[in-house]
């Protein structure tokens, strides 16, 4: 029995830590802090950004302290389960006073301690002894105290009180945390890998699809919490969330099936999105019921404890018709492609469905292209962007203080820019193009292009080919130009007709000689290669300048004849220079220049689709909710009654010929010596006393 | 000091003062009070076709909440006619028609909205200068001025949020939507409720002395209101992304911002107290004991209805995103500045952690809320910078 004695106060002592006031703070500092963490460390990226990110040296510590996903370590949710633990304690702690001090008045308070109130006051009623309490009471019922009268032999004692409720309010408020955090532990997804453990269950790699995922990653339908995302092509039905867990996938099965009938976006006139929504058909798996739903960002539907978000979209398998414009020195080659949103076609390997190009370009390009791969990435029918200038006119300072604010930006232009499509092309070595196209020529300083932006890595900014448009809004001619001017065939007519402009013979030789060497260069390497040559023929440097401009218009010459001799081809006249063409030219120059890092020989332009759309939705069930919803309730009251219920107790003694008026308080704030002075002068009135002194 | 000493916000003691509140009214309570109800009244007979179940719920609770305000802060009656005169007025003005802004004198230079807005900031600049004029040579007009200053901008940040409300509805009724939801209408409210807070402080221990402190804090929000609207053309009304469609986010802002209002006048308050604990303008400030009181009274305003607008923050993403809370950069700051001042209000209570040690409480405070409320928008990713869809 000795040994019970001290471990006994051992324990009164570690509660009575616990419960205290500044155990409390330090838990809220150290909760405040691993918060702080959790938002300047950001959660749950891949294990390479943070490798980046933090370095050789730091990268393994932090992931060992579970910085990259502080909220379910283990020490995160320690740290909670104290703030629960001593809140708890807290409150069983105060109980017993606490509801001593709402249920009792202190009528048995000493009149020494009274005589020690920092808010007292005594003076001689005029009253007649009898009438005294009787007065007094009556002011204090008028005023919405309540109160016990007790007799003494020689005196009296009025023990008053009002807004207890404000202790209530702790109550409310500090259970409330402990409802809270239990709602949000039954929520959270420590119980998810508690369920991974309990059934032995082994999250699957993300990539399979739902049909190859094994049983080991299929969970119980469970009254558990989770939270899943289900993918539905439109037309099509899903019964299952997939949920991510420890960087795989497991599946929820769900009570009932959803099928998606439409997903549609809805746009404001400037074209920003105003809703998105999927009209779904439910079907519960036990009753067979069906009903239609459609459900809306904001707007949630729930059945059997699940609800569902809208919570994103996809664009899955949209057919897409393209042209194919080949960009080999072959002789103009379109030949028409079909591709399906996020398939991915080998190019002229024997399986594949064979790809009509007609002859002799076929050759040209199968050779280039074997082994190669087509896969369309992506596909956005619309695409608002904001086509104003930063600086345009009208953007005066002074338009943002006086008028309405209702009106558009002076700086910004929205415009829908009509289809957005990506595709990879990517080599037998795997290495990837990306290709980003705008369906509808775009106009740049009222010229119309069709744009198609190149980039080998997520990392890069593409970098924009803009083919011009001939007269008849046509891309045909700048395709036709591209391949004569790049066919080593055709380079000798195309000189031969660039030299005829000259009469004189030497010049002519000379020309000659220029066109050749720069044809040859341009075709290897651009502009790029025309000025490294520039920089290793023997040109003084201040002559560079000049020589780079002089070849510029040779090359810019040459485009204009082979222009001509497309013309003509065509079966359409030359025309006669003039600087009307000069833009075109240009364009096309800079074209054949940017077509040359272009990386793909054929540029694919969208003839024509048919979107096909998948909704994301958000499956959870969160046992917890109502739990927390309760708590955060209980917390708005409990914090309001404790902060804006002021307890008073107000004590009124009466000796012969003495009233002693005393007044205290649970929170110690400046309007009590308000409430007291009126109060005691109150009393002093009821009781026809004189001027009070204190 | 002693606390029995009659304090300096001692107002003098109606014999009526202690008597059952109602007998308390006066007949100008009473009209106000038939106004505020006439007004919904009209509201609702006039609007009632762009209002569904819940806008008509909020309109018929905000009567008797603006006539219970008016009842205990009687100023609140005057600022409430005013606002309601001047938004009618410039809505009359407008005719339905946009344009009228350029075209009608008042629109144009006095309560359009952005012209109101401008009114509003201009009189916070002169009113800070006139409070700072009194702290400086201990005039009481000087500071009587900055108050009155300080009234006249909120009436005109009032009706200027008003007015953009209406102008929203002539932009488009798809695109009408309440002026609480983004950044720069967010600085308004803030401007306006902090200064609102300011001037019920100002009446309620009648003392001019702390707007020398607290106005600065609202000039910083508003220059940094301006910036934005100027760099980012931000005052045009936006259409709403359907993510900030949300009946719970109408309620979340505003207490968002009342909670942030208190904060940010404690932390003034608390710089005051730091000066008169070290003897410094101590004839030019009130006296601690009242600096504390404003400083608890206003941290607990603050922490209130912070409470709530955290609460609703979730509802709303409940329903938007599908979780109550999910850690988001965004929410976990609403965290740490809740538990922040929930430490604060612990610290109070414990005898021996309180004067000097909560006033720097409370100026951190104010670091941390700002991150909370900027910081995060600016530096920070999360659901609240929602691209997602
Ligand atoms: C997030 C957690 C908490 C919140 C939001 C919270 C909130 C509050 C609030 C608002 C008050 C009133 C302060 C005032 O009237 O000035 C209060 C008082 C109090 N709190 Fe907490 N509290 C929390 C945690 C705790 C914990 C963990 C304990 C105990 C270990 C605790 C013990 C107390 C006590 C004893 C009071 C004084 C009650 C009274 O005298 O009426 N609180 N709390």
């Amino acid at each position: 029995m000795q040994h019970s004695a001290p471990r006994a106060s051992f324990l009164d002592d570690l509660v009575e830590l616990l419960s205290s006031m500044r155990f409390a703070i330090s838990l809220l500092t150290i909760l405040a802090i691993a918060s702080l963490i959790g938002t300047v460390v950001q959660q749950e990226q891949p294990a390479n950004a943070y490798l980046q990110q933090f370095g050789q040296f730091w990268d393994p510590i932090f992931s060992r302290l579970g910085l990259y996903a502080v909220y379910s370590s283990s020490w995160f949710i320690a740290i909670l389960a104290f703030l629960v633990l001593s809140t708890t304690l807290c409150i069983i702690r105060q109980f017993t006073p606490m509801v001593r001090e709402i249920r009792g008045f202190r009528e048995h308070a000493r009149e020494a301690s009274l005589r020690h109130f920092a808010h007292r006051a005594s003076f001689e009623p005029t009253l007649p002894p009898e009438e005294r309490s009787g007065a007094a009471t009556a002011y204090l019922a008028r005023t919405g105290f309540r109160f016990r009268v007790n007799d003494h032999a020689d005196s009296t004692l009025i023990a008053a009180k009002k807004g207890s409720l404000g202790r209530i309010g702790y109550f409310l408020a500090h259970g409330s945390i402990v409802l809270i955090c239990l709602g949000g532990l039954l929520d959270s997804n420590l119980l998810l890998s508690v369920q991974i453990h309990l059934y032995g269950k082994v999250p699957a790699p993300g990539e399979l699809t739902i049909g190859e995922i094994p049983p080991s990653a299929r969970l119980e339908p469970s009254r558990w919490s989770f939270r899943g995302n289900i993918y539905i092509p439109e037309g099509t039905t899903a019964s299952q969330a997939v949920i991510n867990a420890d960087n795989g996938v497991l599946l929820q099965p769900l009570p009932f099936k959803i099928e998606l009938k439409r997903f549609h976006v809805d746009h404001y006139e400037n074209g920003a999105p105003k809703r998105y929504a999927s009209d779904v058909v439910i079907t519960d798996n036990e009753s067979g019921e069906v009903f239609e739903r459609t459900l809306e960002v904001n707007k949630p539907f729930e059945h059997r404890g699940i609800t569902l978000y809208q919570s994103g979209f996809d664009n899955d398998g949209s057919m897409l018709n393209f042209t194919a414009h080949g960009m080999t020195s072959c002789a103009h080659a379109a030949f028409p492609l079909e591709g399906k949103v996020g398939r991915r076609i080998p190019l002229f390997d024997k399986q594949s469905e064979r790809i009509k190009i007609p002859p002799p370009c076929n050759q040209v390009l199968e050779n280039y292209l074997a082994g190669y791969s087509l896969e369309f990435t992506d596909f956005r029918p619309i695409n608002v962007e904001n086509v104003g200038a930063p600086d345009s006119e009208g953007n005066h300072p002074g338009a943002s203080f006086l008028g309405s604010g209702a009106r558009p930006a002076s700086n910004e232009k929205l415009r829908n820019l009509g289809p957005f499509y990506t595709y990879i092309l990517r080599d037998p070595a795997g290495q990837a193009r990306e290709f980003n196209n705008y369906m509808n020529p775009i106009q740049i300083d009222g010229l119309q292009y069709l744009l198609s932006g190149v980039r080998t890595s997520r990392m890069e900014n593409v970098s924009w080919l803009r083919i011009p448009l001939d007269d008849e809004g046509s891309a045909d001619t700048w395709f036709a130009i591209q391949q004569s001017f790049f066919d080593p065939a055709r380079q000798a007519a195309l000189i031969k007709r660039f030299i005829s402009h000259s009469t004189d013979k030497d010049e002519k030789k000379t020309l000659e000689a220029a066109a050749k060497l720069l044809l040859t260069q341009f075709a290897q390497g651009g502009m790029k290669a025309v000025e490294s040559s520039i920089s290793e023929m023997k040109i003084p440097e201040d002559k560079r300048e000049e020589a780079n401009i002089f070849f510029v218009q040779v090359l810019q010459k040459l485009v204009w004849d082979a222009w001509m001799m497309v013309r003509e081809a065509a079966g359409k006249g030359k025309l006669e220079p003039d600087d009307a063409y000069a833009p075109f030219v240009r364009d096309t120059f800079i074209a054949l220049d940017s077509s040359i890092r272009y990386g793909a020989p054929f540029y694919l332009q969208l003839t024509n689709y048919e979107q096909r759309q998948a909704t994301i939705l958000q499956a959870t069930r969160s046992p917890g909710k109502s739990l927390v919803y309760l708590g955060s309730l209980l917390l708005s009251l409990g914090v309001f009654a404790m902060l804006f219920i002021r307890e008073r107790r107000l004590f009124v003694l009466f000796k012969k010929d003495e009233a002693l008026v005393a007044m205290s308080s649970d929170r110690k704030t400046i309007d009590l010596d308000e409430t007291f002075a009126r109060h005691r002068d109150g009393l002093a009135a009821a009781l026809g006393a004189s001027a009070p002194q204190d | 000091m002693e606390l029995t000493s009659s304090p300096p916000a001692h107002r003098p003691v109606s014999p009526a003062a202690h008597v059952n509140w109602l007998t308390r009214l006066s007949v100008s309570d009473w009209l106000f009070a038939i106004a505020v109800v006439f007004g919904a009244g009209i509201a609702y007979v006039r609007c009632s076709q762009f209002m569904d179940g819940y806008d008509i719920g909020i309109l018929f609770i905000h009567a008797p909440l603006i006539i219970a305000l008016g009842w205990a802060w009687r100023p609140f009656r005057l600022f409430v006619v005013a606002v309601a005169v001047l938004a009618l007025f410039s809505i009359w003005l407008y005719q339905g028609d946009l344009a009228r802004a350029e075209q009608a004198f008042f629109l144009k230079y006095l309560i359009s909205s952005q012209t109101a807005i401008t009114w509003m900031s201009v009189f916070l600049f002169t009113a800070t200068g006139a409070y700072w004029l009194g702290f400086a040579t201990r005039s009481d007009s000087a500071e009587r001025t900055g108050s009155s200053m300080a009234w006249i901008a909120t009436v005109m940040g009032a009706t200027g949020l008003l007015v953009r409300w209406y102008e929203s509805y002539l932009a488009g009724p798809d695109i009408a939507h309440i002026p609480i939801s983004n950044l720069y209408e967010a600085f308004i409210l803030f401007s306006l409720v902090t200064a609102l807070l300011y001037l019920f402080y100002e009446g309620r221990y009648n003392t001019r002395k702390l707007g020398a402190f607290v106005l600065p804090v609202i000039c910083a929000a508003v220059i940094f209101m301006l910036w934005y609207s100027i760099t980012r053309e931000a005052y045009q009304v936006q259409p709403l992304n359907p993510a900030l469609q949300s009946y719970w986010k109408k309620i979340h802002v505003p207490s968002n911002f009342i909670g942030y209002g208190g904060f940010a006048i404690a932390a003034m308050v608390g710089i005051a107290y730091l000066f008169v604990s070290r003897g410094k303008f101590t004839n030019r400030l009130p006296e601690l004991r009242v600096l504390e009181d404003v400083m608890y009274k206003a941290i607990a305003i603050g922490f209130a209805f912070f409470t709530i607008a955290t609460i609703f923050g979730a509802l709303w993403g409940a329903e938007a995103w599908g979780s109550y809370w999910q850690w988001d950069p965004k929410e976990t700051c609403a965290l740490i500045v809740w538990v922040n001042y929930a430490i604060w209000l612990h610290m109070r209570l414990t005898r021996n952690l309180r004067g000097e040690m909560l006033a720097w409480w409370a100026i951190a405070g104010l670091f941390v809320s700002t991150f909370a409320f900027l910081g995060v928008n600016l530096f920070l990713t999360g659901r609240h910078s929602y691209g997602a869809l």
